[in-house]
């Protein structure tokens, strides 16, 4: 869709449907040139500014803090230190403890007399000039005693008081918590573990180790907050994702008033789920600016975004799948053990179980086991990262079905078609228990196959084996699922979840036509400016120019849960629904006052109100002007034309799609060149397919970037070594190839638009992907994984890891050698005997 | 990061700034495009007295022809260079490598000059010198004195430029009859290289007859591949012959091992970037 068109179709009237056009973003352009309201744009009369003083230690006891000289420095107002501030600061809390016995450490802003990984606040200078309060932090001087380090999870999990190190001497143990799920228990399937020893007799069992590296959000605009205090009320502005649950914690923790708190996230660049958290920054800012009873504003650098920001994903997995000889999947188990970092963040200990529930993906197994244990380790918190829990096992059961696959010599696509929930037998309910409202995955995958061109691709990769090219071909699939809309407050509840999953909206129609829409969903790049006044303008017939939306101010859109896991349009979006459709309601007997008609004789179409068999009429926005003028309105009716609507959805959405990745291998230096990727995505009805294809395709880069790029890597001190972006390597439009993309489109019935989110879509389908891709080239050399990112190094070694002879021998550490010993490999892969299997 | 406070000077002759360096000693430091210092700054890994901006000395930038060489002003921008034509005409393994360095953002601010005294040995510049046969002009208070490129790259970081002289100029011999190109390894396009090599072969009648081959961090300077230059001499320019040449392309190197690969990795990548270039640059 091109600017003329739309201009075109502004001359001609509303007679296009807003609902499936390409607009272009409203929000884009104060976004891109940055004149906008950033939080760190904000200076207000008297600022201060905030410096912090950060532990280079991952582990460590403070022995002696001295902060005389800084407190001497030119324009330093204050320097507070966890002594200073530890009765008033209380601890980070934790919103979703997954168990009733999950442990947990106290997690204070500032470290009082130890600090626990490396980047702990230790000290916190505030002077007139952000360059003066670094000039100061310099100055405060600190003696650290360094004690062991955490800092291997699987380690972590087997300590105790008695061996191993732990994090946090004190509580005895690293582990946070254990939570499982077993479908024979739930009574939503059968036994893994006889399946699995069923398989084990007479089928196929194939297990797995893989590691989810630790990734880094790295979303572009650094974290920053500017607390306000005027008389008792705080004004609090963060470059958060959650200002709504942020103003109910803060109140919650510092016990202040929710009405004194006033929360804003004003332009937001970027969150990934990194902003999806309440930080030891925000309290300390909100602390100095009440101390100091003056404006006090932190931001971030870069290189405290990388070490202090919340990682992401950093488990272990161990996967199992048992099948009959001729490919139906019998079981499924996990055991996993997921690093939250030295501390619990505010969702960490439930993001694992995100993913317990679609481990699944789309496939009819019959029984299944998901069992994981969070540990503590002396490394940077971990919390949501895109996806928040659905990758890591998406990537775990795609990256099995091709080694099942490999291991019956079947196609990979035909494994899945043969174990794929129809779809003739949708509404399917999982083995995990939820209910798959709509799909079709044949449709996905038969249009994605034939964009990508499989059975060509295949026959090249015949010939290059044959041929034993230098550069062979890898074909990697991935037909993914996930639970997107978080989320019904009721399962929520059953979760331990810390409080619901609905979303409000309000439409406000102003006295000349426009309409302002208020959403408790808060956007940090997402254009819900553009989608919800797409979405508003069909429903009340207005011009898409005269929607307004207003969002993230917790004193203009009161109540909200905020942005993440894909829930803003299916439950924000189904919340404006609901507010449009009630002021069309209130609207109603006022026009058919108005036009003295019956409510029954009038009908609404085009953003009027027609009285049925004439020409008399009404606009909605001619409705509100009566309402405001309140001169002649029926009786018992109030003034004014607006509403409010809370909705709480009734399930999950679930949009999946079918993604293809061709990889060239150099096999010389190990080198990857990407040829061709296709994804074919349903994610139900289509409000804005520009806005659609931007999240694809920034989802599928990272998600590429995970599986060959990312990863935070810290040494053996627990210091974080990809501390910049010339080691934490996060690709550019240039690392990238044409993508091609196209939708299926199978409606969600659980909302009344039938759209099932796309936010996270392309970041969890696309690892899988990419890597079996880079596995499925590299099975002539006998290898079947390459640990996460797929470095050419790592690539290399492991196509040299048999030969011995130019790779000096033995595998290194990242080296694809298969994860058991070739004996461990035959026990486990059970039934291989007759030629057809191994 | 805010950097600490230092004072700041703009010279707009060579003269001036040598005369501001010679003022200051050790706590001046130069800077040129500033994409490698900002960075030092802002990261209060130095702390400068005072900061000497080249930036407003004109006669430090561009490319002309001075007979049998090109010259390149060490003021020029990396995106100049790219774009200038004495350069791809006679120096193209130069616009090859600076045409993948880092990133347009980076090339409108780098300057050749800036990048090749900062020394980095992952740095994309010193190997297509090395193969280049390049010359560097230093200016001192005592006048200029000229450096080949075997002899400016002394270790990590550090360059034949002594303390109190500025580089002026890179001299590039022209050369007829030979082909040159640059071969690098990155994972993402804006990273140094893992290893990259420039090789410059004089080819007659499909043999070698001379060949200069540079390695980009393979050690703590760019280095000269001499084992691959003498066993290239008086082959032919085929495959098999340059890839038995190229097999000793690690002798004598000390390369890094990091997150992107260790010594040993490094050690067989340069046998395979070093056939690749050579091959290019012999037009095979």
């Amino acid at each position: 869709m091109t600017v003329t068109e739309d201009r075109q179709s502004e001359a001609t009237g509303q007679t296009a449907k807003e609902v499936g056009r390409d607009r272009r973003r409203k929000e884009d352009q104060r976004l891109i040139t940055g004149r906008t309201r950033w939080t760190d744009n904000i200076t207000l009369p008297g600022m201060l500014h905030i410096a912090m003083v950060r532990s280079p230690y991952a582990h460590a006891r403070i022995t002696h803090l001295d902060t005389s000289e800084a407190k001497a420095a030119t324009n330093v107002v204050a320097v507070l230190t966890g002594q200073d501030v530890k009765e008033e600061q209380g601890s980070l809390p934790n919103a979703w403890p997954i168990k009733a016995d999950q442990v947990a450490p106290d997690h204070p802003s500032v470290a009082v007399d130890r600090v626990s990984f490396a980047g702990e606040i230790v000290a916190v200078v505030i002077a007139r000039s952000a360059a003066e309060a670094r000039d100061a932090a310099e100055l405060v001087d600190v003696d650290y005693e360094e004690l062991p380090a955490a800092l291997d999870l699987r380690e972590a999990a087997a300590a105790d008081a008695d061996q191993g190190v732990l994090a946090h001497p004190e509580l005895g143990t690293n582990k946070s918590a254990y939570w499982s799920f077993d479908s024979a228990e739930a009574g939503t399937g059968s036994s893994v573990d006889n399946a699995i020893a069923a398989a084990r007799a007479d089928g196929v069992v194939v297990e797995r180790e893989y590691r989810q590296q630790r990734l880094i959000p790295a979303f572009m605009e650094p974290r920053s907050v500017v607390v306000d205090p005027t008389g008792e009320q705080l004004t609090v502005w963060s470059a958060t994702q959650i200002p709504h649950i942020l103003r109910f914690l803060f109140a919650a923790v510092l016990g202040i008033s929710e009405s004194k708190l006033r929360v804003i996230a004003p332009d937001v660049g970027g969150g990934f789920g990194g902003k999806l958290q309440i930080t030891p920054e925000e309290f300390i800012t909100i602390l100095s600016a009440r101390r100091l009873g003056k404006p006090v504003k932190y931001t971030e650098t870069r290189s405290e975004s990388l070490m202090a920001a919340h990682h992401g994903r950093d488990q272990w997995q161990k996967i199992t799948v048992s099948a009959t000889k001729d490919g139906t999947v019998t079981g499924l188990k996990l055991d996993l053990i997921a690093d939250l970092g030295a501390y619990v963040a505010i969702m960490g200990g439930g993001v694992p179980v995100l993913g317990a529930f679609i481990a699944n993906a789309i496939y009819k197994f019959p029984a299944y086991q998901f069992n994981v244990q969070t540990v503590l380790t002396n490394k940077t918190w971990v919390d949501a990262y895109r996806g928040a829990g659905r990758p890591e096992v998406t990537f775990a059961v795609e990256r099995i079905m091709d080694e099942l696959a490999d291991e019956l010599g079947m196609d990979p696509l035909e494994l899945r078609r043969k174990n794929w929930i129809t779809k003739d037998e949708f509404p399917f309910t999982t083995v995990t228990g939820l209910t798959y409202d709509t799909g079709d995955y044949e449709a996905a995958t038969a249009k994605a196959t034939e964009m990508f061109g499989y059975d060509e691709l295949r026959a090249e990769q015949k010939r290059r084996r044959e041929a034993k090219d230098p550069v062979q071909l890898g074909i990697g699939i991935s037909t993914f699922t996930e639970m997107c809309g978080l989320a019904p407050s009721r399962v929520l509840g059953t979760l331990n979840y810390g409080a619901g999953g609905w979303e409000s909206a309000s439409v406000r129609m102003l006295p000349t036509g426009k309409v302002e829409v208020l959403t408790g969903s808060t956007p940090h790049g997402q254009g819900h400016e553009t989608a919800w006044s797409q979405i508003v303008a069909d429903r009340l017939g207005v011009a898409y120019e005269d929607v307004e939306v207003l969002h993230g101010d917790t004193a203009i859109a009161h109540k909200g849960m905020d942005t993440y896991g894909s829930r803003s349009l299916t439950v924000g979006g189904e919340a404006l629904v609901l507010a449009a459709d009630k002021v069309i309601e209130k609207a109603r007997p006022i026009a058919a006052h108005l036009l003295e008609a019956s409510v029954d004789d009038l009908e609404f179409t085009g953003g009027r109100f027609n009285v049925k068999g004439t020409d008399k009429g009404l606009a909605i926005g001619e409705v509100a002007l009566a309402t405001f003028a309140a001169h002649n309105l029926p009786d018992g009716v109030e003034p004014t034309l607006d509403s409010d609507a809370t909705y709480d959805p009734i399930d999950f959405s679930y949009p999946h799609g079918t993604h293809l990745c061709a990889m060239e291998v150099d096999t010389e230096t190990g080198g990857l060149t990407m040829r061709k990727y296709v994804c074919v995505d349903d994610i139900g009805t289509i409000v804005n397919p520009l806005i659609v294809e931007g999240q694809v395709h920034g989802g599928l880069v990272q998600g590429i970037a995970q599986a060959l790029w990312e990863e935070a890597v810290h040494d053996d001190a627990g210091t974080l070594v990809s501390a910049s972006f010339v080691d934490y390597l996060v690709p550019t439009a240039a690392d990238t190839i044409s993508f091609e993309t196209a939708n299926t489109v199978s409606p969600s019935t659980t909302n009344t638009l039938g759209t099932k989110g796309v936010g996270e879509a392309g970041a969890i389908a696309s690892t899988p992907a990419v890597v079996n891709a880079v596995v499925d080239a590299l099975r002539p050399f006998g290898v079947n994984d390459v640990r996460m990112p797929c470095t050419p190094e790592r690539v290399w070694k492991a196509i040299h890891a048999r030969d011995g002879a130019e790779s000096g021998g033995a595998p290194t550490e990242g080296a694809a050698a298969p994860h058991f010993d070739e004996q461990d490999t035959a026990d486990r892969t059970a039934g291989g005997t007759d030629g057809s299997v191994l | 990061m805010i950097p600490a406070q230092f004072d700041y000077v703009a010279p707009t002759s060579v003269e001036e700034a040598l005369s501001v360096l010679a003022q200051h000693g050790d706590e001046a430091k130069v800077i040129a495009g500033g994409q490698s210092l900002l960075p030092v700054l802002r990261m209060r890994l130095n702390a400068p007295e005072i900061v000497v901006d080249l930036g407003r000395i004109d006669a430090l930038r561009g490319v002309r022809d001075d007979g049998d060489a090109i010259v390149i002003g060490a003021m020029t921008t990396h995106n100049d260079v790219l774009h200038d034509p004495l350069v791809r005409e006679h120096a193209f393994v130069v616009t090859k490598a600076v045409a993948q360095l880092a990133d347009p953002q980076v090339r409108h601010r780098g300057t050749f000059g800036g990048a090749v005294s900062h020394a980095d040995p992952a740095g994309d510049l010193g190997a297509p010198s090395l193969a280049l046969d390049a010359e560097f002009v230093i200016a001192g208070r005592s006048g200029t004195r000229t450096v080949a490129a075997d002899d400016f790259f002394v270790d990590l970081f550090a360059t034949a430029i002594e303390e109190g002289e500025i580089l002026t100029e890179v001299r590039i011999p022209k050369r007829s009859g030979w082909g040159a190109h640059y071969e690098k390894f990155v994972r993402v396009a804006h990273q140094w290289p893992i290893v990259a090599v420039a090789a410059a072969v004089h080819v007659e009648g499909g043999t070698i007859r001379e060949a200069r081959v540079g390695l980009t961090n393979m050690g703590s300077t760019p280095l000269r591949a001499r084992s691959v230059e003498s066993a290239l001499v008086g082959q032919p320019a085929t495959d098999e012959a340059v890839r038995a040449a190229a097999a000793t392309a690690a002798e004598g190197t000390n390369p890094p091992s990091d997150l992107n690969g260790d010594a040993d990795y490094r050690r067989h990548l340069v046998t395979v970037l070093t056939r690749r270039a050579v091959l290019a640059a012999a037009g095979a």
